[in-house]
């Protein structure tokens, strides 16, 4: 007999047809994605038979169109150190919509910090503070800007562990004092022109640097800590949590600073990246971020999802935002399909788990 | 004289004075005076919404009690939650269960007190994957739990099988007083009877239990006392040796009373 009984008391559990991980579904929906764009770039006849994901100009040292792939990462990838803090939050049973605003208003108070003092042999035009906040070493506006996430994370779950206010109401009230923030730090006046060890933060393929790292960090943190284990038992069921012992006030302070400190580090890299910030910054990153957790299979009813599962929605949401206009569908069109997608995706997770819940 | 204070406390596991709930306007429990003394297996009856679980849930801290007093162990205790209670040595198996769904078997035996190692690192110390596992299938084996696969999460479980993970939890680690709130209310026969064997061992191994349970035979078979509560109040404080099944219904029902029930019970 091939098949082994493994189970506790004699019952018959065959190894070999374990089930998939959802993160393996998600994976193929992102190579049927790419290989729509590719069909539909040879059959639109304004397309000229371009191709989506491969080299066609004849160049025989690559294999792959890189300057695209190399578009999509840098593009997800800032949304996509917010979409890890993000999928903690939904893990753990709660929403973060503060995320967007909150990368304007760190973005605005940490570039204040990192002014170089000289812009071309003049005076920076830009400066914020006095002589004393020039050319600061590369760490202050870093740990400004984290200390600011932290602080806004720790008041987002204070309110929704301490009080009986939902996330949602919480971190909406959050989103516009953020948004506030933002454009009262300058009276709406960007800010600009970081030192040159700021602006490497951000420089080249930095960002995506940072996304995999972090993405590792979280992952680690998530599978392979008690703070991830807590996390994933609180959203599950929140009162289990509470009658095994966990501090589940205390958790959730820190799933919200975690989050908050990621959106931070976010601002910092897209501040250095662009070599500016602004009060508008960062319009709709709070709900791209949601998408791509969402897309990614995280259950909005909280305790199931994973890290690799945000990474790989943050891939699809990049290969759609690029196929879209890779097929030159209008900007407006593209917002419109989006939205369904996010929707078409929430569909078929809620679709997926009453079927795996009637096979049970 | 009031006789309470007449005890041996040496010999007193647990006391409740007076211990009372209320929700609101419903007098879930009551003015309840219980005595449980080491070693000793006492059975709670009485009609659904009686108040049993409320009982359970003043003492083990998942609710703050209305007024009263609760002695465990020779001190008057406050627990602020459940983890105050386990620390001070309560397990419990609570009728709802307290198990997460999206975690598996052994995730949910070892939640709030999980093995580690690189302890320094605070609330983001590693979990110890291996040992746990190793731990689940020795607890398992123990209570004779049928489970195809510990890695299985709850939610694909069975009723049974998550009663059996709920009582492998509190069986698998030690404890000056265990209470099982309705431990084999989804269990066939089999399961019934490894619970019952598992009460067994703690009775040899002089650890007290309170156990809720609607079933005669296995109350009649396994504990030394039972108490019945009706309406939020204990209305019998019985012998088990003086007493028959037809006399304990009597009780929950109300056909019979206690006129002065005694908290020490016969001895
Ligand atoms: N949180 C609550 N709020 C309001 N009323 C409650 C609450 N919990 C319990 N009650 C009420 O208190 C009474 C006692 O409930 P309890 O759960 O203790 O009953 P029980 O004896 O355990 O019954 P069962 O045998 O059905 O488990 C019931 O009338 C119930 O409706
Ligand atoms: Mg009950």
């Amino acid at each position: 007999m091939a098949q082994q009984s493994d189970g506790i008391g004699g019952l018959k559990y065959d190894k070999s047809k374990k089930a998939w991980p959802n993160e393996f579904n998600i994976f193929i929906a992102l190579i049927l994605i790419v290989a729509i764009f590719e069909a539909l770039g040879q059959i639109l006849p304004y397309m000229n038979g371009q191709s989506f994901l491969f080299d066609t100009q004849d160049r025989f040292d690559t294999i792959f169109n890189e300057a695209r792939l190399r578009i999509i990462i840098l593009q997800v990838a800032i949304i996509g150190i917010i979409s890890l803090g993000v999928t903690q939050v939904i893990i753990s049973g709660g929403i973060d919509l503060s995320s967007g605003p909150l990368v304007a208003a760190t973005a605005m108070i940490v570039m204040s910090f990192a002014q170089t003092e000289l812009v071309n042999g003049n005076p920076n035009p830009k400066a914020v503070f006095g002589p004393w906040a020039f050319d600061l070493p590369i760490i202050v506006p870093i740990i400004v800007g984290l200390a600011f996430g932290a602080m806004i994370g720790a008041i987002n779950g204070t309110f929704i562990a301490f009080t009986r206010i939902p996330p949602f109401i919480a971190t909406l009230g959050m989103f516009l004092i953020c948004r506030g923030i933002a454009q009262w730090w300058t009276r709406g006046q960007p800010v600009s022109f970081p030192t040159e060890a700021y602006a490497w933060i951000g420089s080249g393929m930095m960002p995506v640097i940072w996304f995999i790292l972090l993405a590792i960090l979280c992952h680690v943190l998530l599978r392979y800590t008690v703070y991830g284990k807590h996390t994933y038992a609180i959203g599950s069921n929140e009162d289990a949590a509470r009658m095994s012992g966990i501090n589940v006030k205390r958790h959730k302070v820190l799933v919200y600073m975690i989050a908050s400190m990621l959106a931070a580090f976010a601002a910092i890299v897209l501040s250095s990246k662009n070599l500016t910030a602004q009060s508008g910054m960062g319009l709709f990153y709070e709900l791209f971020a949601i998408a791509m957790a969402v897309i990614g299979g995280i259950s909005l009813t909280g305790g199931r999802g994973s890290i690799i599962g945000t990474v790989l929605g943050a891939m699809v949401f990049g290969v759609i935002q690029s196929g879209f206009t890779y097929v030159k569908l209008d900007a407006y069109f593209q917002l419109m399909a989006m939205g369904a997608i996010i929707i078409g995706a929430v569909v078929l997770d809620q679709w997926r788990q009453q079927r795996a819940a009637s096979r049970s | 004289m009031s006789g309470i204070e007449l005890h041996d406390m040496g010999d007193i596991i647990l006391e409740t004075r007076d211990l009372t709930k209320h929700y609101g306007g419903v007098h879930a429990l009551e003015g309840a005076d219980f005595i449980l003394r080491k070693g000793e297996h006492v059975a709670i009856m009485g009609d659904n919404g009686a108040g049993k679980s409320t009982f359970v849930r003043q003492i083990t801290g998942v609710e703050q009690r209305t007024r009263g007093e609760v002695i465990f162990d020779g001190h008057p205790v406050h627990f602020d939650g459940p983890l105050d209670a386990r620390k001070a040595g309560i397990e419990a198996v609570f009728q709802t269960l307290a198990l997460a769904d999206h975690l598996d078997v052994p995730d949910n035996l070892f939640l709030g007190r999980e093995k580690t190692f690189m302890n320094w690192l605070g609330p983001f110390r590693f979990l110890d994957y291996k040992g746990m596992r190793q731990d689940t299938l020795d607890a398992l084996q123990k209570t004779g739990v049928k489970i195809p696969n510990i890695r299985n999460t709850i939610q694909n479980m069975s009723g049974g099988q998550r009663q059996c993970v709920a009582i492998a939890r509190t069986a698998s680690f030690h404890s000056k007083l265990t209470i099982m709130d309705e431990p084999t209310a989804a269990l066939g026969v089999q399961e019934t009877a490894q619970v019952e064997n598992i009460i067994r061992t703690l009775k040899e191994q002089g650890e007290p239990l309170i156990l809720i349970s609607h079933n005669m035979r296995q109350v009649m078979d396994l504990v030394d006392r039972i108490v019945v509560f009706r309406r939020g109040r204990i209305v019998a404080n019985l012998n088990r040796d003086e007493t028959d099944g037809q006399d304990v219904v009597a009780y929950i029902t109300g056909a019979k009373t206690q006129p002065e029930y005694d908290v020490e019970g016969v001895t």
